[in-house]
């Protein structure tokens, strides 16, 4: 069987460090950067007859996810101790939700790729949990922080609906762009606000009984999301090919080399112990909670998408490609903010903004002028003061010089002659001098029209504002 | 007799005093409470080395809370407490103390915080003499578990003080401070309040935080108090009751004031005396003793009704699985990482490893064991599930019993304090000693052990009055109608 | 001999699970008195529990919650103060094997 006989069946279990000023369960900050064991105290520290004490805000940010995932809130859920021996564990358990989560089910529905159609990745659950702290590993010693231990997670568990690297990224992207819309996280994966676990299986084509799944783990960018699937899946289509067994296996993304490894297996590793943490009364969501956050919901990516072909007349695809990026959705908002017409403000953040950003290999606010300065720019085209050639230059130069619009223009000298009189003069001139194809042109030669425009922009240097030009020049050509 | 010889002999008799007595003369400025303090250090001084009743002795800091508390008392409006000198059980987090919880894990642990319960005693300008012995991690009922070696009991310095609070209950009973704090999971604070002839209470479940005492099955781990009177220990109780926001299970219900409570009226008063209590096998002088003390609450006016609590007989069965499935996991932060002792290794499984085979007793090794295996892979259904479903018909059978009487009153224990080393070979010997006190702790509900007899050989007996949720009202009132009856002298120490 | 209730192998199970050295006499004994144990909770069995719900928690409904502040000062060396071993700020544990 070739690799095309196979199909890959994914499910993504992502971890999302929630936006909270404290820690779950005590009164740490819940920031990071601090000098180690900083922000720790007897709580998160696991000493001796320590308490948990449930973070109220969390618990909105989580039912806000799950009202944006389309989730049951459950009114009803608890929290269970998690068992496993690790130096950055401080109490022996992790505080989890095992068997009864805060949300079920659930899906998140993601944007048309080019000639698809919209899919859903159902949710299993979502659930909150506190993060351990932070080993250091080094030649004969490891040395451990506890800063992050305790800070709340939320776990969020698709189904293996998803069939491809590229579906698993997207899929992620539109979930981040949940998490950061409803406020429960700022999505910075690069910074390890979101970590996600990938299992992969792969079955024949056309079957439905799912295979031996490998479970990578720590995933912490969308790209070695994508490779890490992309090797993981090629692998086992190898195997099975040559007609070995998939074992269940936790696997580990080695980024230097681009493989997964298997991590060594611990015969008893999954033994958790799950049981019922007896310091956590069970969570009681009241109806009436759910409903003054679901009153008070933000615009959601998909919303958001909606509005944008509506309201400004973008192709899917437009709006694709500008909220695929925070930072180009966010200056593309800021532009039409500036008052500028949604159509060209949209061409003109697709391809000049997001050229610019490409070729400078930086990150988008620093390669190109605020989005106020290039609102500006686009209102002169607007206003016929510049044309769009000369707003292409200026921008260039704008992102080189950060002067700003009007600074650019009045130095480049690139507004634009909309004064007819001057036009009508300067066409006279031309006329003149071309008297014999001025014959021509009204003996019925119509094709030397674009002569005569070419002839008055090159005499104004190309500042003329061309729709007046036609204007002039058609009524003197006309005699 | 010269004033000052007077004086003399009035001061070394001040750690015998009650709270009450003491609090009144301490107001009126007649004595100091660094007298009062003093008298107690004293007597620990003459006694633990017979006793054991302490880890710890603060003697320092004990003065200088004296000191602190006298002057409050001179500007006056200080509260019931203030100058009062009390044991703690060394389970409690002590800030700047060590706090060992009689474990060898434990040994150089010094915390930086106070469990709520200190934090509120201290506010209220209370003076600790030390820290009590218990059995390792609460993990007993004997006190013969502590890793500082065994409690003796005052009555007899050949039986058990009872456990696992035993270094409380003895150092009230041998006066060596006014009342102390103990925990009670199973039946800690009312066993050895019965051996060693004193009132303890076993508060409701989250009536009292637990914030900073040392969790041994979180559950059912209850707060509470030791001392000479009913009256005293429900000061105690209502210094350290109440809503916590550091405790997530603690209630939020506002704290009665219990000294109104203390009418001396039981009339109409309901008893419930449950069937399963009183079994075959029972010490005589038990049996009458009790019997007696419930006779003595109908001649003022209660009555008893029979009741029976029908599955009492599995309550050790349900208790031994969760307590120590809970155990299992409260115990697994003594690790070596970071705080207690650290065993040398050479990696983190061999520290693991090694610090919790030094650091555990053999009864806390025996009880993690139990607990892991019971919520282990393939076990969890048919061990812990099924005692989580039997401690639901237990708490049923209270639910029932209290539609019939307003409280119970029943045996502490079937036997007065045995003797040390007698049942160190058969654990589940030692298991039954809290067949009587271990449901109440399953069901959550308020229990306390009053003196009301002694055998022939002179060993107190407990009666363990029962009640509803948040029905520590009607206990200590039938207690202190009891005790101020007169029927009874609990007798002193003759230490 | 009697057949224990739980084998030698199952007691190290357990322990490698709690992380519990052991001697070979302890586990020897933990062999007995767990099998003893264990017998003794059998009579649990004798009840039928088919249609009762299990008791986590006897405490009453509702759990009390915090505001998201932070409410706790930066006070790294108290709480590094009872470390067996530290390195600058950090605690310091041998080498972590998986
Ligand atoms: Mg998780
Ligand atoms: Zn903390």
């Amino acid at each position: 069987m070739n690799s095309d006989s196979y199909e890959a069946v994914i499910g993504l279990e992502v971890h999302a460090h929630m936006l909270t000023r404290s820690k779950l369960f005590c009164g740490c900050a819940a920031d990071f950067g601090a000098a180690p064991n900083h922000n720790v105290c007897p709580i998160c520290m696991g000493m001796p007859g320590v308490l948990p004490v449930l973070n109220r805000h969390v618990l909105e940010l989580a039912i806000r996810t799950g009202l944006a995932a389309h989730s049951r809130i459950e009114p009803h859920s608890t929290f269970a101790r998690k068992s496993y021996f690790y130096p950055d564990l401080p109490k022996g358990y992790q505080i989890s939700q095992y068997d009864q989560p805060l949300c079920r089910g659930g899906y998140v529905e993601l944007p048309p790729r080019e000639g698809s159609e919209p899919r859903r990745i159902r949710l299993v659950r979502i659930h909150l949990e506190e993060d351990a702290g932070k080993n250091i590993h080094s030649e004969n010693a490891s040395l451990v922080d506890f800063n992050r231990s305790g800070v709340p997670l939320m776990e969020i568990v698709s189904e293996p609906d998803i069939r491809s690297p590229e579906e698993a990224v997207d899929y992620l992207r539109e979930l981040r762009g949940i998490l950061v819309a409803v406020g429960a996280s700022d999505g910075k994966m690069e910074e390890g606000s979101l970590r996600c676990d990938v299992n992969v299986s792969v079955r024949p084509r056309g079957t439905s009984e799912l295979g031996v799944k490998t479970e990578i783990k720590n995933l912490n960018s969308f790209r070695f999301v994508e490779k890490a699937i992309v090797y993981e899946v090629k692998r086992q289509i190898e195997e099975l090919s040559a007609g070995r067994r998939i074992p269940q296996e936790t696997h580990l993304w080695d980024p230097e080399r681009e493989v997964t490894r298997p991590m060594r297996s611990k015969e008893f590793a999954n033994d958790y112990r799950y049981f019922p943490e007896p310091d956590l009364p069970p969570v009681l969501v009241a109806p009436d909670l759910v409903e003054s956050i679901a009153a008070a919901m933000p615009e959601l990516p998909a919303q958001k998408r909606e509005k944008y072909g509506r309201d400004f007349g973008l192709s899917s695809y437009e709006v694709g490609v500008l909220l695929g990026r925070d930072d180009l959705g966010d200056y593309f908002a800021a532009v039409l903010a500036a008052g500028v017409n949604a159509k060209a403000a949209a061409n003109w953040v697709m391809t000049e903004v997001l050229r610019a950003a490409n070729e400078s290999g930086k990150p988008l606010a620093q390669a190109v002028p605020p989005p106020q300065q290039t609102g500006e720019l686009l209102r002169m085209v607007e206003q016929s003061r510049i044309s769009l050639n000369a707003a292409k230059n200026a921008f260039a130069a704008m992102c080189r010089s950060g002067n700003t619009a009007e600074a650019t223009v009045l130095e480049l000298g690139l507004a634009q002659v909309s004064d007819e009189a001057a036009i009508a003069e300067v066409c006279d001139r031309v006329l003149a001098a071309e008297g014999a194809k001025l014959a021509e042109y009204r003996a019925g030669r119509d094709k030397l029209y674009g002569f005569f425009v070419g002839a008055v922009m090159k005499a104004m240097g190309a500042k003329a504002n061309p729709k007046v030009v036609n204007e002039v020049l058609r009524r003197k050509l006309a005699g | 007799m010269r004033p000052s010889a007077v004086f003399t002999q009035m001061t070394s008799e001040l750690n015998r005093l009650t709270i009450a007595e003491a609090s009144a003369r301490l107001r009126r400025r007649e004595i100091s409470s660094r007298e009062l303090t003093r008298a107690c250090l004293d007597r620990v001084a003459a006694v633990e080395p017979r006793l054991n009743a302490f880890i710890t002795v603060t003697a320092d800091e004990a003065l200088q809370q004296a000191e602190l508390a006298d002057r409050r008392l001179d500007q006056g409006d200080a509260p019931a407490l203030c100058g009062i000198p009390l044991a703690i059980k060394d389970i409690y987090c002590t800030r700047g103390v060590r706090t060992t919880c009689a474990s060898k894990i434990l040994d150089n642990f010094v915390p930086p915080f106070d469990a709520t319960t200190i934090a509120r005693l201290r506010a209220a300008g209370a003076v600790f003499v030390g820290k009590a012995n218990l059995d390792e991690f609460a993990m007993g009922s004997s006190t013969e578990n502590s890793a500082y070696g065994a409690t003796r009991n005052p009555h007899g310095l050949e039986r058990v003080a009872g456990g696992s609070s035993g270094g409380s209950a003895a150092a009230v009973a041998a006066d060596e401070c006014l009342a102390a704090l103990g925990t009670d999971t199973g039946g800690s604070i009312r066993l050895p309040a019965a051996y060693c002839g004193v009132v303890g209470i076993k508060p409701t479940y989250s009536r009292v935080s637990r914030f900073g005492v040392i969790a041994y099955a979180s559950s059912l781990d209850q707060v509470g108090p030791f001392a000479r009177t009913v009256r005293d220990a429900a000061t105690v109780l209502e210094a350290v009751a109440g809503p916590d926001p550091l405790d997530a299970t603690c209630s939020g219900r506002p704290v009665p004031d219990y000294a109104r409570a203390l009418s001396g009226e039981v009339r109409g008063m309901r008893i419930g005396v449950p069937k399963e209590f009183f079994v075959e096998g029972m010490d005589a002088a038990v049996d009458s003793g009790v019997r007696g003390a419930i006779a003595g609450l109908e001649e003022l006016g209660a009555e008893s009704v029979e009741i029976s609590l029908p599955h009492t007989d599995y309550a050790v069965a349900a208790y031994y699985l969760i307590a120590t499935a809970e155990a299992s996991a409260n115990l697994a932060r003594y690790d070596g990482v970071r705080y207690g002792l650290r065993a040398a290794a050479d990696n983190n499984i061999e520290l693991y490893n090694r610090t919790r085979a030094q650091g555990f007793g053999a009864e806390v090794k025996r009880r993690i064991m139990l607990g892991t295996f019971a919520l282990s892979a393939g076990y969890y259904d048919a061990y812990y599930l099924k005692a989580q479903k039997v401690r639901t018909l237990i708490r049923r059978d209270f639910e029932l019993a209290f539609e019939k009487c307003d409280i119970i009153a029943a045996p502490v224990a079937p036997s007065t304090a045995f003797r040390l080393g007698e049942k160190t070979d058969d654990p589940i010997k030692m298991y039954l000693s809290d067949i009587f006190t271990i449901s109440v702790n399953l069901a959550g509900l308020p229990g306390m052990s009053v003196p009301c007899g002694i055998d022939p050989e002179g060993m107190p007996i407990g009666l363990q009055l029962i009640g509803p949720p948040f029905g520590e009202e009607a206990i200590l009132r039938a207690g202190d109608a009891w005790e101020r009856s007169g029927k009874f002298a609990p007798p002193r120490s003759r230490l | 001999m009697e057949q224990e209730r739980i084998s030698l192998e199952q007691v190290r199970h357990v322990a490698r699970l709690a992380r519990l050295a052991l001697t070979p006499a302890e586990e020897q004994r933990l062999q007995i008195e767990m099998s003893e144990m264990l017998d003794y909770v059998d009579k649990l069995n004798q009840l039928n529990t088919e249609d009762v719900g299990p008791t986590a928690q006897v405490g009453e409904p509702g759990i009390t919650t915090r505001e998201d502040e932070v409410t706790n000062p930066s006070a790294a060396d108290a709480m590094l103060a009872n470390a067996p071993a530290r390195d600058g700020f950090f605690f310091k544990v041998p080498k972590i094997i998986e």
